[in-house]
């Protein structure tokens, strides 16, 4: 192992779903004593967090786990970066182990959203009084269901529309056949929210969100946390032989943002810093599409994961319906997409969902997948997306 | 006939609704809102020019489930009006996958969209199938 490569040294994740029972500092806990401990090392080990949480982004997640698991005095980065909050923390350790700061750090995401119901689109308020322009497009009333929609179901159903428009061949089936999918691998993951077989006339005939996005399409809203350290390669030779065996090695570490279109502050364009990273990624690893054995993406909504065989460059340009058609992307295909049963049945708790996926890949380069192992898996690559927009891709790789 | 105000101040109103847009004297890059410069290309002078009120659906979804207060089904999209795309709801159209499709040609409405205490009208604005 090269002196300046990332390794993973320890990673967990705790059950996503209800966890009534704890507080955001109680999940975070549970996830960071669990990668410290995977990793057999400690708190005062550590010399840097990376932080992530997006509903109480102000409050200063990081010091609060700190006053519970040990106040050692390192810097802490809280970040919110959407639902790329997890990556980003996960970035902000990398770089701060990459730039030769410490040789060690922590990342973690959090998020409690459990019943929480629609994500963004404001209330709408009795229109009344005097009408008054406002902010930047001087609107006299909320222009939410006025002026085209702001919730995501609705927003991500164009993004997937829009790929049909350009290319052809996309239907409500064939989102609800994604979403399908993710649902059936669900069944092999003890720790995903929802973990049931659906029908595709159940997926199909289950409340329609914003068309052609029905509820088991969407992100499961949940509890949930997880956390990694990272570690350099001078560090990791100078630890043991097991934990150098179970390391995973980081081989790209990506952030992006979206760059101007044209019509990139109509409809969000995720297309385009999805590529961006994924081709920065690939270059950094030195590998290519073909080289992943799994691939853990954002699949917030069914008509989300279509696009993204195509801007992680799974698929030829234009191919990603064929390329779905062909079952490439089920578990026994040629490139397994989400295996865990992705954000729709996995489930969402936003801020950790970016290193979640990290752990799910990484658990599979060990080989301690269990029943829903991916043989010989040796390379594979997780992706989040957060509107806005931000989007973090990861490349890991077993240990040689 | 009453005072009328427009939803938003890119909606002109008038014999010949439109949208308008401000466009980037640079680059030619097009925005809704108010500007502190150009995303596209950082320079900050604007001249404000009229949008084509007919255009082609680029994608759509139709909104069953909404914030509380928002009337449902709604249709809204990506409307290219020749290079500008626009953000709107569908309007005059039934709401349903048999009577929107992608790439349907569009043309500008205006409806009212509420009455203030003063008698003012709101008038928003969508896009309605071109030619009945
Ligand atoms: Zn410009």
């Amino acid at each position: 192992m090269a002196s300046d490569d990332l390794w993973i040294l320890g990673i967990h994740m705790t059950k996503f779903g209800k966890h009534p029972d704890m507080d955001l500092v109680d999940l975070a806990s549970e996830a960071v004593l669990g990668a410290l401990s995977d990793g057999g090392v400690e708190m005062k080990d550590m010399g840097v967090i990376g932080a992530g949480n997006l509903m109480a982004a102000n409050a200063g997640i990081g010091q609060q786990l700190q006053k519970q698991l040990g106040q050692t005095g390192i810097p802490v980065y809280n970040v919110a970066n959407a639902c790329a909050t997890g990556a980003t923390a996960l970035r902000v350790a990398c770089m701060a182990v990459k730039a030769g700061e410490t040789d060690m750090g922590l990342a973690f995401g959090v998020e409690k959203l459990s019943g929480a119901g629609l994500l963004s689109g404001g209330n709408r308020k009795s229109d009344s009084g005097t009408w008054e322009p406002s902010g930047r497009y001087g609107a006299v009333a909320p222009v939410d269901g006025r002026i085209g929609t702001e919730i995501m179901p609705g927003v991500f159903a164009q993004i997937g529309m829009e790929y049909g428009h350009r290319y052809g061949g996309t239907s409500f089936e064939l989102f609800a056949k994604i979403s399908e999918k993710n649902h059936s691998h669900s069944t092999l993951n003890p720790l995903a929210a929802y973990s049931k077989k659906m029908t595709l006339d159940e997926i199909m005939g289950d409340v329609m969100i914003a068309y052609p996005n029905t509820r088991p399409m969407c992100s499961a809203n949940c509890d949930g946390a997880a956390a990694a350290v990272v570690v350099s390669g001078s560090k990791l030779k100078t630890l043991s032989l097991e934990q150098q065996r179970r390391a995973v090695k980081i081989s790209a570490s990506i952030l992006t943002t979206d760059p101007w279109e044209e019509s990139c502050q109509i409809l969000p364009d995720v297309n385009t810093l999805t590529r961006n990273a994924a081709t920065q990624a690939y270059e950094q690893a030195g590998i290519g599409p073909s080289d992943l054995d799994l691939v853990e993406l954002h699949d917030c909504f069914a008509t989300a994961e279509l696009v993204h065989y195509d801007n992680l460059m799974l698929c030829d340009v234009g191919g990603a319906v064929d390329f779905f058609n062909s079952g490439a992307t089920w578990r026994d295909g040629s490139m397994p997409v989400n295996v865990s049963g992705g954000l729709e049945s996995k489930g969402h708790p936003i801020a950790a969902t970016g290193i979640a996926n990290v752990w799910e890949v990484a658990t599979h380069l060990r080989g301690e997948a269990g029943d829903r192992q991916i043989a010989g898996a040796r390379v594979g690559m997780t992706h989040v997306i957060g509107l806005g927009s931000a989007c973090g891709v990861h490349i890991l790789e077993k240990a040689a | 006939m009453a005072k009328q105000i427009p939803l938003v101040d890119y909606l002109e109103l008038g014999d010949d609704p439109h949208l308008t847009a401000n466009e980037c004297t640079a680059c030619g890059a097009r925005f809704f809102d108010r500007r502190n410069a150009c995303a596209s290309c950082g320079k900050t002078e604007f001249n404000r020019v009229a949008v084509s009120t007919k255009g082609e659906v680029r994608a759509f979804t139709i909104v069953a489930f909404a914030a509380p207060g928002i009337p449902v089904p709604y249709v809204a999209a990506l409307v290219d009006c020749g290079g500008t795309s626009v953000r709107a709801n569908l309007i005059n159209v039934e709401p349903d996958p048999e009577h929107v499709t992608l790439g349907m040609s569009v043309s500008l409405a205006t409806e009212v969209v509420g009455t203030d205490d003063h008698g003012t009208e709101a008038i928003g604005f969508g896009f309605e199938p071109l030619g009945g």
